[in-house]
């Protein structure tokens, strides 16, 4: 599998990602500078975590509009698989290529712990690693990911299959308590209407060695790695 | 020369120079110095970059050792940690500022301590934070806490760099003076090492990163108004920071640093451009011309004066070997980042500035630096406390004086704190931030660093050389209980006003307490920082050398941590345990006193204990351990249970001493161990001369102890837990 990882001025987690995916395919993703000429050819693209630009605008919203963002946009259009983790979640919203926004979190703070997510879909080359309403602990690390949409396109993404992930409780409950952030719907991460964008907030990234604290993420990459062979 | 006649001594002393430091400056140029001249003598001799008063005593502290590759004096110390690695780490303080203006005050530390390290060839890999704030009560707490919690965080999740761990507590003394000290750790190679000695005369002066504004100019002593009255307006002085500027910088620099094109580097840091330019051309021997029309500005129309004394964020100098300013400047074009040749080295040992063709300031490095002034100053001790003798404290229920003390605010959780930091981001945080000392995985050999940062003030106050050494003894310890050995350490000196000779003689008291420890547990100090002045209206902050240790574990898969792990095991207390409450916890949260000695510190044993502690680890005889420092014995013990969600039977406290001098008591040297084979660990104990017996047994749900009944583990949790987010809840 050749994937290749999208760098903006204020991505900070490009190693955690490059890491995840080369361990799981033996072979280190090609980074690409966001000003590069050109993008090489690859069977995944993946808008790593971080701040592009500072977030200073609005979290995402200057790097969607990245000359880079075309050639994403053009590649998905065409197939090519696209997953963008927390920042790249909130530059696919920007960019207008998933629904919605994500909004501060509930207590306005920056929040790093570990979350439990419910696998709403197993049936796309992304998630294809889990069992249906499978629970998860996992790491977040955010301050604004909170899931906000209109009510069609809440119904739309719920009635269509494209709710990806729920933050739970650990026995994959849905409680107050267990959506941590707010999130519409306990929505932590979408898919477009094809499948084959996957925006999230959670970083499954960090969560892939029994060192760092935990490996339910492992299925993730080794699902998708195994959909792309 | 312009502006030279309108300097008086009394404009010097509003700059915070002596009269005898005026002449002094005077003698050196041989005239009077002009205005620029003058801010760039009170910056360079100002107690924070020339280090006056605390000199003559750093100097004692034992700075080399085989692992030291670079110890004081550079923008950071650096260690070896073989495989071709070295670790390059330092420790700053940002108290002043963070009271001010918390956010960006707190912010502007996490970027200074960032820049230190970076500028030395190394990747930032871990920050901690050391905070001290006033009182709960106090109106102003919430407020600041909220504030640095989330400047530190703004800053240090947006570049990038987890923020492992560090320290929080409170104490009506720092009411006035918080204490925000931060501590960056980076990763090198050990044979790409870069310094801030000037190098070859006719090299260019090249200035990197943000533009330089009126922030930060000349700290809170000065009124700019006085100077510039068509100005009329007296700027802040706390500087505004910039991550996203920062973490273009730190890419940028790394990427320059990989060919050979840097001669030296040095950020700038306090005083700005004229720190970093007379400390490289004073390193180097050498001079230095700047054409200070080429500096990129933020604002119009700023005085030479201006340009030299911002303290403007995320800029450094450069001297770069000639023919390489264009691929510099490729690369930091690339980051987006301003990269303007400013000047070039010289041979005539001058410092000398240029701006709209005049010549705006014209000194001689060397005596600059080298006769910055050097006091002697007056200390006097201290009469120590008297001992507390435990069997004339009332004897009370010891689990509810337990969860007291889980509950009150220096022992309470910081979960509400470091939950705010990106803990995670690099994918290699193995400990997290809530135990003795965080974990920090290397790319190379399986290898780990242990990070951690301790003080115990209250025992500084009552015995400064008890405390220093207890200081650098509770680092040592607390890297050791993670199964780390312990390398080298930098200090975060936070002391009140000098000129003061009972400060004076907390500081001088410290440094020989932290001498002798660092000597018996070679531990050397690789750099440092001071603070004094931390006082209001007279009060003096209780003295606070903070200190911020390093290790190394060998095999990150032998590390432990504090969680109880298995039903069955065995709790056996390391150390010996004479009951100590003088200046304890327990004797300050529940009899509400602040009496009595700090406990002694044996440093033979510590060393002793420690070393056996680390042994036992390494052999795989080890579950969890946990030092035990603030609380005593009974709050380690739930701190564990807490931590691994396990309860412990735990066994009557010996006859002879008081329970509750048993279980809160502060002796030092001591550690609780989980292991599932007690017999080889008290007999190895034994064979090693260190004291060594069962505690209890790890099993079920609650604290148990004969005679004084159960304590669930979820109530203390809930304890510990509460109190921190319940008091940033209310309004």
């Amino acid at each position: 599998m050749k994937a290749v990882v999208v760098i903006f001025p204020g991505s900070n987690r490009e190693r955690d990602i490059c890491a995840a995916l080369a361990l799981v395919t033996g072979r280190e993703p090609t980074r690409v500078w966001h000003r590069d000429a050109a993008m090489p050819e690859s069977n995944l693209i993946v808008l790593p975590g971080g701040f592009a630009y500072g977030d200073y605008l609005r979290c995402g919203a200057m790097a969607a509009h990245s000359p880079v963002m075309r050639e994403v946009r053009d590649r998905a259009a065409n197939g090519t698989p696209v997953l963008g983790i927390c920042n790249g979640f909130q530059i696919l919203t920007e960019a207008g290529m998933l629904p919605g926004a994500l909004l501060p979190n509930r207590s306005l703070r920056f929040t790093c712990r570990d979350v439990h997510l419910r696998v709403e879909n197993n049936q796309t080359i992304f998630t294809c690693g889990y069992e249906a309403g499978q629970a998860m602990r996992v790491p977040v690390a955010h301050h604004d990911g909170n899931y906000t949409a209109d009510a069609d396109t809440l119904d739309r993404l719920e009635d269509r299959g494209l709710v990806a992930f729920r933050y739970c409780e650990p026995d994959g409950g849905l409680t107050e308590a267990g959506n941590f952030n707010g999130a519409a719907r306990a929505i932590a991460g979408i898919f477009n209407d094809s499948r084959t964008v996957l925006g999230l907030m959670p970083h499954l990234e960090n969560a892939v060695d029994p060192l760092l604290g935990g490996t339910d993420g492992r299925a993730f990459f080794e699902g998708l790695v195994g959909a792309l062979q | 020369m312009r502006g030279g006649s309108n300097v008086t001594p009394a404009l010097a002393a509003e700059h915070g120079l002596t009269e005898a430091e005026f002449d002094r400056a005077v003698a050196i140029l041989g005239r009077t110095p002009n205005l620029t001249e003058l801010g760039i003598f009170a910056a360079m001799w100002s107690e924070h970059c020339s280090y006056k008063s605390s000199k003559i005593w750093l100097k004692t502290l034992p700075t080399t050792g085989p692992r030291v590759i670079c110890g004081p004096g550079e923008n950071a110390g650096v260690i070896d940690i073989g495989d071709g690695d070295a670790i390059v780490f330092k420790i700053e303080s940002h108290n002043h500022p963070s009271f001010i203006e918390p956010y960006q005050g707190a912010a502007t530390g996490v970027g200074g301590i960032l820049r230190d390290v970076f500028t030395m060839g190394a990747r930032p890999i871990a920050i901690l934070d050391s905070l001290r704030f006033g009182s709960p009560d106090h109106p102003r707490t919430r407020h600041l806490i909220a504030g640095v919690v989330s400047g530190i965080g703004g800053y240090g999740n947006c570049v990038g760099v987890p923020t492992v761990g560090g320290e929080c507590e409170f104490h009506p003394s720092y009411d006035g003076n918080i204490l925000v000290n931060a501590m960056c750790v980076g990763i090198a190679k050990a044979d790409r090492i870069f310094y801030s000695a000037a190098a070859g005369p006719g090299n260019p002066v090249i200035y990197v990163g943000a533009k330089t504004g009126r922030d930060g100019i000349h700290g809170a002593t000065m009124a700019s108004a006085e100077f510039r009255s068509d100005a009329g307006e007296k700027r802040p002085t706390v500087q505004v920071g910039d991550p996203f500027t920062e973490k273009l910088l730190i890419e940028a620099c790394l990427e320059l640093m990989e060919g050979d094109a840097i001669v030296a580097i040095q950020d700038m840091g306090a005083a700005g451009l004229t720190s970093s330019s007379v400390e490289m051309a004073g390193k180097g021997g050498l001079g230095i011309e700047l054409d200070l029309d080429r500096v990129p500005l933020r604002e119009t129309g700023m005085s030479p004066y201006e340009i030299m004394l911002s303290e403007s964020q995320e800029r450094m100098l450069m001297i770069l070997r000639p023919g390489s300013e264009a691929e510099a400047r490729r690369i930091f074009a690339k980051w987006e980042l301003d990269f303007a040749v400013i000047g070039r080295v010289t041979e005539t040992g001058r410092l000398v500035l240029r701006m709209n063709g005049e010549i705006a300031a014209d000194i001689l490095v060397e005596p600059l630096v080298t006769a910055a002034p050097v006091y002697q100053r007056p200390w006097r001790r201290r009469d120590p406390e008297p001992e507390i003798d435990p069997v004339t404290l009332p004897d009370r229920d010891s689990f509810e004086c337990l969860r007291r003390l889980l509950a009150s605010p220096t022992l309470a959780s910081k979960r509400w704190i470091w939950e705010q930091y990106d803990h995670l981001v690099m994918g290699n945080t193995v400990k997290r931030p809530g135990g003795d000392a965080a974990v920090v995985r290397l790319s190379t050999g399986g290898k780990a660093l242990a990070l951690a940062t301790d003080c115990t003030p209250r025992y500084c106050r009552a015995d400064p050389v008890r405390g220093g050494a207890q200081a650098v003894a509770e680092s040592w310890r607390n890297l050791t209980a993670v199964g780390a050995e312990p390398l080298a350490l930098t200090d975060n000196m936070n002391f009140g006003n000098p000129e003061r000779p009972e400060i004076m003689g907390e500081f001088v008291g410290a440094i020989e307490g932290m001498r002798e420890a660092c000597r018996a547990l070679d531990y050397p100090v690789v750099s440092g920082n001071v603070s004094l002045y931390n006082e209001t209206n007279g009060n003096a902050i209780l003295p606070a050398p903070v200190i911020g240790g390093v290790g190394l574990v060998a095999n990150v898969r032998n590390a432990v941590d504090l969680a109880l792990k298995r039903g069955g095991d065995t709790l056996i207390l390391i150390g010996e345990t004479r009951g100590r409450l003088g200046c304890s916890l327990y004797l300050r949260e529940i009899e509400g006193s602040e009496a009595g000695p700090a406990p002694p510190v044996d440093l033979a044993a510590e060393r002793r204990n420690g070393d056996f502690v680390r042994n036992m680890i390494r052999a795989g005889h080890v579950a969890a351990c946990h030092d035990l420092s603030d609380g005593g014995l009974l709050v380690g013990v739930a701190e564990m249970a807490i931590t691994g969600g396990r309860g412990v039977a735990l066994d009557a406290a010996p006859l002879g001493l008081p329970r509750n001098a048993y279980f809160f008591g502060e002796d030092q040297a001591r550690y609780i161990v989980e292991t599932a084979d007690p017999g080889t660990v008290i007999e190895a104990a034994r064979a090693a001369g260190v004291s060594a017996y069962a505690i209890g047994t790890v099993g079920g749900v609650a604290l148990t102890l004969p005679g004084a009944g159960a304590i669930s583990v979820d109530a203390l949790r809930a304890a510990n837990e509460a109190w921190l987010p319940d008091y940033m809840a209310q309004v």
